[in-house]
């Protein structure tokens, strides 16, 4: 029985995920340093006839991924698509690509927005909708390289394909992609390139870039002569250069007018072999990568925090006003059955537990898809962003101000509860359980609030994993009461302390709200500030008026109209929340109070070279666990004391905002956010990582010679 | 606007053709190797004249690298220096990391790297102005060089041929450095004396 309701959820959560999966844009693979997609151009496959397919990087400014021939370094990213047998799958179709020269290493790289589109062909026979996983890697550096890799799913139906909406996007790359040249091309024995043909002379400057390693020197320089109708561009050979005059490759050129144009040049009958990045693998669907990225937020003891959270949350709901008399009628139930009926009551208080678990993961999928769309429309979910903390500040206190009944979540589900506990049969209490979490809305959203917000800093499997905890926990009691009858007559009647418990939990919200305000002091300075408090007023006022709409007899149309009117001024003035301020800290190298002085690499570097030991803190205000390991352990007296003794300099950077050189930093040290201690002894290699959660014994044990 | 940075790239390449060349080009396969005069991780002095009369081998290499992390991660690359040195060559690990970029060490850090990845160099060279890195052209790690008993270059290029992060691949690939070590500590010519480095950029200070 009970794994029939194991069953049961496995399936609700499957659905799930292949709902979100069969758009035509796979969930995004998202680092620090990139937002990968994998996208469609048409909504269905053809058997036989090719369907265009795109890996998407959006990248962070600064990092690049490279080109078909990457230059000095680098590698290009590669594709391995998983197909029915029998598919064919085309090379990437490149777009132009740009020069990097950095201390005489010269790359071929992209930046931005970059679109790699590829052709897969299905073979005649297939039906219904296809599954297709591309399984990439790529290698992003910008001063230091990090190879990072996603498998994407796609849900492809078989029919006559239209454009998808992402079609435009495909149309770009086709333009981003260098234009085939008219012109004969013959290269000789030096490395000279001739291109003979009509427009040849409107090319004032011109770069070419090799399709193949090596085939001319990447960094050498090119001498450009335009003579009538013939273009001579001499080069320098290089390891890889053929005898026989063979080479292909892209013009990069500037024209007399300014206008610049990527060409593709081809010597005829070409045989050299160029490397194929996109290919098919195998019929089998890949299992992600073990070594997914791991998120922002994502240290062991966060997780474990934030689910003991939400379990506890999941646990509080049960004592909501519109949850709690049920609980309560079920409680007594419970105890007033014995023998054989318990029996029952316990098979059926799990198929509850797994209806209101299956509810809570339907809900994350549905967040995760929409925060899919949000990363596509380019919103920024992290700290850093003033956006983002002046939004979850409002959020915050909006639910602070329904907890407190300035106003009400819509309230006409709560009514039916009391009928639907009443279902017989196992599967009754399985939508029981789906269905209390929807009629318990009005009471739980402002917890949902709280969980959404996680959620939307956090990824995918953190996510999903943080509802399930909150579902369990709100389940729990049922579970509870129905093994052990016991406890059901010690639980307390309903009554107006539960009113009274809900306007209480209002104050931790405020107490976030300011903290949050705080924060944003930290990164945007007084104008922030001014700006997160006029948000929060009309928010205030507009909670008000709909609470006085909500309490008016008649609909209260005008209220609700002004309600809205504040709202819209809200969501004006959070829209011109200020972007973060440039870094106006400590400088690099003079002390705080702390005793601490700001990082920099140049200081760390220098003081290490001059053998002193460096205890280095890496946190942000918005970092409540580096905060809290700075009271408890940093800042304490011993741990000063040593410090002091030992001659170890302390050294802290402020993620606050976001800083290259902290970001550099923590993916040197295999990290993506804060908070990260490094202790480095003097003389001595490579620092020594401390753990995520200190105590002024972990700090003196880390720092011992 | 789309190729403003190959132009950018472009006008300096201009600038830097009008300048005197002060990086020697890569060197040439069959041409003495260039001279050196470095200094270890202990302090001692290495210079490759004195090293006549042996093979020698040099890698670039930089800790944080994922490429030189595949290799040292798989214990291929301790095995290749082992094999190696037990039969008489020079090995001569380079960090050409300018001071503050990612791969940078000092003496007592080369050392603790070298015990703490069990790799067996002769010498971990010491390189943070990247005067040796640019005498031989360095530009990726790991980059391979073997100088014949003769002193001249033998081989230049990548450890291997398939480029990825992936140590499945070592086993896959075809071992471009290891066969021209065994061809010139064997007094053959290199089979296939250039190739493709991969890897990440030598981090030179500007």
């Amino acid at each position: 029985m009970m794994r029939k309701f194991i069953n049961c959820l496995v399936a609700v959560a499957l659905l799930a995920v292949t709902h979100l999966a069969s758009a035509l844009e796979s969930p995004a693979v998202i680092s620090p340093r990139s937002t990968v997609t994998l996208l469609a151009a048409q909504t269905s496959a053809a058997p036989g006839q090719p369907v265009d397919l795109a890996l998407r990087l959006q990248l962070a400014p600064g990092w690049h991924v490279y080109w078909m021939n990457p230059g000095d370094a680098g590698q290009p990213p590669q594709i391995g698509v998983h197909a029915p047998a029998g598919s064919t799958v085309s090379d990437i179709r490149w777009p132009a690509p740009h020069r990097h020269v950095d201390a005489q290493i010269t790359t071929f790289i992209h930046e931005g927005d970059v679109t790699l589109p590829f052709s897969l062909i299905l073979p005649a026979g297939v039906q219904g909708v296809v599954p297709v996983a591309v399984k990439a890697t790529w290698l992003i550096c910008k001063d230091i390289c990090i190879p990072e890799e996603g498998v994407f799913q796609l849900s492809l139906p078989v029919g006559t394909p239209a454009p998808s909406p992402h079609a435009a996007l495909f149309e770009a790359a086709e333009r981003a992609r260098p234009t085939a040249a008219m012109w004969q091309a013959v290269v000789d024995s030096r490395a000279t390139l001739s291109l003979s043909g009509a427009g040849v002379a409107q090319v004032a400057e011109a770069w070419f870039v090799p399709a193949v390693w090596g085939m001319v020197e990447h960094g050498a320089a090119q001498t450009l002569e335009v003579k009538e109708d013939v273009l001579k561009l001499a080069m320098k050979a290089g390891p890889a250069f053929d005898a026989s005059g063979q080479l292909a490759g892209a013009l990069l050129t500037r024209d007399r007018q300014g206008v610049e144009q990527a060409y593709w040049i081809e010597t005829p009958g070409l045989t050299v072999e160029r490397p194929v990045s996109a290919r098919w693998v195998s019929a089998d669907l890949p299992a992600a990568p073990a070594t997914a990225y791991v998120p922002t937020v994502s240290d062991t003891a966060g997780l474990a925090y934030a689910l003991l959270f939400a379990m506890a949350g999941g646990l509080l709901l049960n004592l909501m006003p519109c949850v709690f008399p049920v609980l309560a009628i079920k409680a007594l139930s419970f105890a007033k059955m014995g023998g054989h009926a318990q029996q029952a009551v316990r098979m059926q208080s799990i198929a509850y537990c797994a209806g209101v678990v299956a509810t809570f993961v339907l809900l994350a999928a549905l967040l995760l898809g929409l925060r899919a769309a949000g990363m596509q429309a380019g919103w920024g979910f992290q700290f850093q962003s003033p956006v983002f903390v002046t939004g979850m500040a409002t959020l915050l206190f909006v639910i602070g101000l329904n907890l407190s009944g300035v106003f009400e979540f819509a309230s006409g589900l709560s009514s039916a509860g009391g009928s639907l506990t009443a279902r017989p049969g196992l599967s009754g209490s399985f939508f029981t359980g789906a269905l209390a979490v929807i009629v318990a809305t009005p009471c739980t959203a402002p917890f949902m609030g709280g969980a959404i917000a996680f959620a939307l800093g956090a990824p995918a499997l953190q996510t999903l994993v943080v509802f399930v905890a909150m579902g369990l926990g709100l389940a729990m009691p049922y579970v509870l009461m129905a093994f052990f009858p016991g406890a059901a007559r010690r639980m307390p009647r309903p009554g107006a302390w539960m009113d009274r418990l809900k306007q209480a939990l209002a104050f931790p919200m405020y107490a976030a709200v300011a903290w949050l305000v705080w924060v944003l002091s930290q990164q945007s300075g007084a104008d922030g500030v001014l700006v997160v408090l006029m948000v929060l007023l009309l928010v205030a006022l507009a909670s008000w008026l709909l609470g006085v709409a909500q309490r008016s007899a008649s609909h209260g149309i005008t209220w609700r109209i002004a309600a809205l009117v504040a709202a819209a001024g809200a969501a004006l003035a959070l829209g011109s929340a200020p972007e973060s301020t440039p870094s106006s800290a400590a400088a690099p190298g003079s002390a705080d109070a702390s005793g601490s002085i700001a990082y920099s690499s140049d200081g760390l570097a220098a003081l290490r070279a001059a053998g002193k030991p460096v205890f280095v803190n890496m946190t942000a205000a918005w970092c409540v666990t580096c905060l809290l390991n700075e009271k408890v352990a940093l800042s304490t007296q011993g741990v000063q004391q040593a410090f002091a003794q030992r001659g170890i300099t302390y050294m802290k950077g402020d993620w606050t905002r976001s800083d290259p050189e902290i970001t550099r930093f923590l993916s040197q040290h295999g990290r993506d956010g804060v908070p990260l201690y490094v202790y480095f002894p003097s003389g001595a290699g490579s620092g020594k990582v401390l753990p995520q959660i200190l105590t002024e014994r972990i700090v003196l044990d880390g720092i011992e010679p | 606007m789309k190729h403003g940075r190959a132009f950018n790239g472009m006008l300096m390449s201009a600038a830097l053709a009008v300048l005197p060349v002060i990086a020697a080009a890569a060197p040439k396969i069959g041409d003495a190797a260039p001279a050196f005069v470095g200094s270890d991780a202990n302090g001692r002095a290495v210079k490759l004249s004195e090293l006549a009369g042996r093979t020698v081998v040099l890698e670039w290499t930089n800790d944080g690298c994922p490429y030189v992390v595949k290799w040292y991660k798989s214990g291929e690359m301790q095995k290749l220096q082992r094999d190696a040195t037990s039969r008489g060559a020079v090995w001569l690990t380079v960090a050409s990391s300018a001071v503050g970029e990612q791969g940078y060490v000092d003496g007592p850090a080369a050392n603790r790297q070298t015990q703490e990845r069990a790799a067996a160099p002769t010498h971990f060279l010491l390189d943070p102005k990247g005067e040796i890195g640019r005498a031989y052209g360095a530009q990726v790690t790991p980059h391979m060089y073997v100088v014949a008993p003769d002193g001249r270059l033998a081989y230049m290029g990548g450890i291997d041929s398939i480029a990825s992060t992936d140590p499945a691949d070592i086993p896959r690939a075809e071992p471009l450095a290891r066969r021209a070590i065994d061809e010139v500590l064997n007094g053959k010519p290199v089979t296939k004396p250039v190739s493709r480095a991969y890897g990440c950029s030598v981090k030179y200070g500007n």
